[in-house]
């Protein structure tokens, strides 16, 4: 099966003008996203995790074109998203649509929720009737569990998580094959976010959708995902499935990652050992050489500043020179350099 | 004698059309050098009782009750009896420490002010000790970055100065906030795990408040789970999690995805946190509540011990709630697909965040 959405090398660069510069010297190149490659499935979900400002809303902005890019996004009829014009980007973008992370703030105050998810509609769709329309929003709100009544209301009468299936509803009205979900159920209650995160799933299923899943979330990506890729300054540390990649990390970026997840059990969370991260995340305007980790890496050796490690495997992606569990004597050594 | 003790505390906002009752009396106690965490979701009324513990409720609240803190009464004291107490004997860390911190002002001098106030230290004294306590936070470089402004730190240096501002008095107290919500998960093992080094050293007790149960897990001796205003479960951190007798822990535990186990489906809570101005009749997880009987929607249910150091709040019988942990499907009265067989109810944020309640949207139910 030919892949949904084949991404090559893809960068996002944004000129930074740096702090006490004057006003005419020229601004600094920012890499928000420095060569990305990924494949997506038809029916797929990819998750993509990595802390702020690892470049992962920038990456799906990219991929819709809301802000420039560099690099390949073949689309599966072989058409590159990223060369388009605007006009042209216009018939691809109701195959791909996008769910934001804040509910309300996504949602037009002044629009009732029936215009709201009409919009896109009659966008793409003009060719439609005004009663073809009412009927159409009126299933999908009864899909994603909204009441039909509910139709005249305005976004602030809603809580966050029925704002998030408006947001959903808005998304899955022009029938696309792939939604970006850009932290969907991260500013959600944890019981609401089950609900959310089932409502997706089921959709999903029942349409074939491939989603794009962003979240800082490990446990909800998890859950979610078939794939999981691990980003790191811009940069793909890890991608695998989602059982190799919780189970069998190979990066120690991952590992580390995966460790510092709260696991609501006791038990567990007083056993385990945490991976520490030296010091804090560089600055992307000035990344370290060779692999862009190792200065925070537990295994950092003289290899990995001079040389950048490829991405390497098929099904099990690492990028990474000396891949690998960690041993028990390297967290302990990465522990007492932390407490030093 | 315990720590801090608070008796039938409440805490009531008067808005433009409901009065809302945003804590209803709560009882608890934290023992010295004790971490209690309180587990509840937006709007359970969690950071109004911290609040009002600390004398901070916007204006138009009002607490009632009784806090106790070392057999003296503080509720509702008189600012120059809290300004004794605040910072030298309970300290308080907030979620996002960019609007805690002051931005006008270096952190030497916004951290020299809290020992000039409360220890009538010298100013070089005074910042000195500051460069101390932002070591013992590892903050690297302490002495040089003392004279940043707050915005020059990322996230988690920021969080770490509000803690060491925090400690600066080395109180007895302290009531964390969610502490680490905004951080990533990285950052925010390092917070949790530099709290309890220092809660060990300088042997305070610590008031957790958070919606995240794994934080609550890792961290917490005691756990009290707050919903609706009021505590609905209390007991040690193991056997809550392990067996759950409150039907509102035992969803909430059942909605967590887990990083270390393969769950099959999330058996999510249908519906949605009640609307403090406007609570429903009874106990307010009953509108949500899969062990639902008759009596539930007429009265609340006390607080109650059923087990040497639990208790809890509900009408349905602990054996029953337990059955239902080793049972693996899901419940069938309340299938995850269509969780809006309730009628909506409008935004319960606005009514129960305090400060802004003037203008809470919650007149349209029942349109």
């Amino acid at each position: 099966m030919s892949d949904l959405l084949n991404v090559r090398d893809l960068r996002v660069t944004f000129p930074i003008r740096r702090e006490g510069a004057l006003p005419w010297a020229k601004p600094q190149p920012l890499q928000a996203v420095a060569g990305v490659d990924f494949t997506l499935r038809p029916g797929e979900t990819l998750g993509v995790v990595g802390e702020s400002g690892c470049g992962k809303s920038t990456l799906a902005r990219a991929l819709i074109g809301l802000v420039p890019a560099t690099g390949q996004a073949e689309w599966i009829d072989g058409r590159d998203l990223l060369a388009m014009t605007p006009r042209q980007m216009m018939a691809y973008r109701s195959d791909i649509q996008m769910v934001f992370q804040d509910p309300l703030a996504s949602l037009n105050p002044r629009m009732t929720v029936g215009q709201i998810i009409a919009e896109p509609l009659t966008t793409h769709r003009p060719e439609l009737g005004r009663v073809e329309v009412k009927e159409r929003v009126r299933a999908m709100m009864d899909k994603v569990g909204l009441l039909p009544n509910q139709i005249n209301r305005y976004p602030h009468e809603f809580s966050g998580g029925q704002c998030q299936r408006i947001g959903i509803a808005r998304a899955l009205i022009v029938q696309p094959r792939l939604i970006i979900c850009d932290e969907p159920v991260s500013a959600l209650d944890v019981s609401i976010q089950a609900q959310v995160i089932n409502l997706l799933i089921r959709l999903q299923n029942e349409l074939g959708l491939s989603l794009i899943f962003i979240a800082h979330d490990l446990s909800v990506v998890k859950h979610i995902s078939n794939r999981v890729m691990v980003l790191y300054l811009g940069r793909v540390m890890e991608i695998a499935s989602s059982e190799k990649l919780y189970g069998n990390p190979q990066h120690p970026y991952t590992q580390a990652l995966l460790s510092a997840v709260p696991v609501p059990d006791p038990t567990v969370e007083t056993a385990k050992t945490i991976v520490p991260l030296a010091g804090d995340l560089p600055s992307p305007m000035n990344p370290p050489s060779g692999c862009v980790f190792r200065t925070r890496c537990p295994r950092a050796q003289a290899r990995c500043a001079a040389e950048v490690p490829e991405l390497q495997g098929d099904d099990h992606g690492v990028a990474c020179h000396f891949p690998g569990p960690l041993t028990e004597a390297e967290i302990a050594h990465a522990r007492r350099h932390e407490a030093a | 004698m315990a720590l801090l003790e608070l008796r039938d505390l409440s805490v009531r906002f008067q808005t433009n059309d409901a009065e809302v009752l945003a804590v209803n009396d709560v009882n608890l106690t934290v023992e010295a050098g004790q971490t209690l965490g309180i587990v509840g979701e937006s709007g359970s009324g969690k950071s109004q009782l911290s609040f009002a513990i600390m004398g901070l409720l916007a204006r138009n609240g009002r607490a009632s009750g009784s806090v106790m803190f070392d057999g003296q009464e503080i509720l509702n004291a008189p600012p120059k009896v809290l300004n004794r107490i605040r910072a030298e004997q309970i300290a308080m860390i907030f979620q996002d420490p960019m609007t805690s911190l002051n931005p006008y002002m270096r952190v030497a001098d916004q951290m020299a002010e809290v020992l000039v106030l409360h220890k009538g230290l010298s100013k070089r004294d005074a910042v000195a000790e500051a460069v101390r306590m932002l070591d013992a936070v590892r903050i690297p470089d302490a002495k040089g970055r003392i004279r940043l402004y707050p915005h020059e730190f990322s996230g988690g240096m920021r969080q770490r100065v509000m803690i060491a501002m925090a400690l600066l008095c080395r109180p007895r107290l302290l009531i964390a906030d969610e502490p680490t919500t905004a951080l990533d998960v990285t950052v925010q093992a390092q917070i949790m795990q530099l709290l309890s080094d220092l809660q060990r050293d300088i042997g305070m007790a610590m008031m957790l408040i958070t919606h995240d149960l794994g934080v609550v897990a890792g961290s917490c001796e005691r756990v009290a789970v707050m919903y609706g205003g009021r505590i609905r479960e209390t007991g040690p951190v193991g056997p809550i999690f392990a067996e759950p007798t409150l039907p509102y822990t035992q969803g909430l535990l059942d909605a967590i995805p887990r990083v270390d186990q393969d769950d099959e489906e999330l058996r999510a809570i249908p519906g949605q946190p009640p609307n403090m101005s406007r609570p429903p009749s009874g106990c307010a997880f009953q509108p949500r509540c899969p062990y639902r009987r008759d009596i539930c929607a007429r009265i609340d249910p006390p607080l109650e011990g059923f087990a040497p150091g639990r208790a809890r709040a509900c009408h349905a019988p602990v054996a029953e709630v337990l059955a239902r942990l080793t049972q693996a499907a899901p419940n069938p009265g309340q299938p995850a697909a269509h969780p809006d067989e309730f009628p909506p109810q409008p935004i319960p944020r606005g009514a129960v965040a305090g400060a802004g309640a003037a203008g809470t949207p919650s007149t349209t139910e029942g349109q």
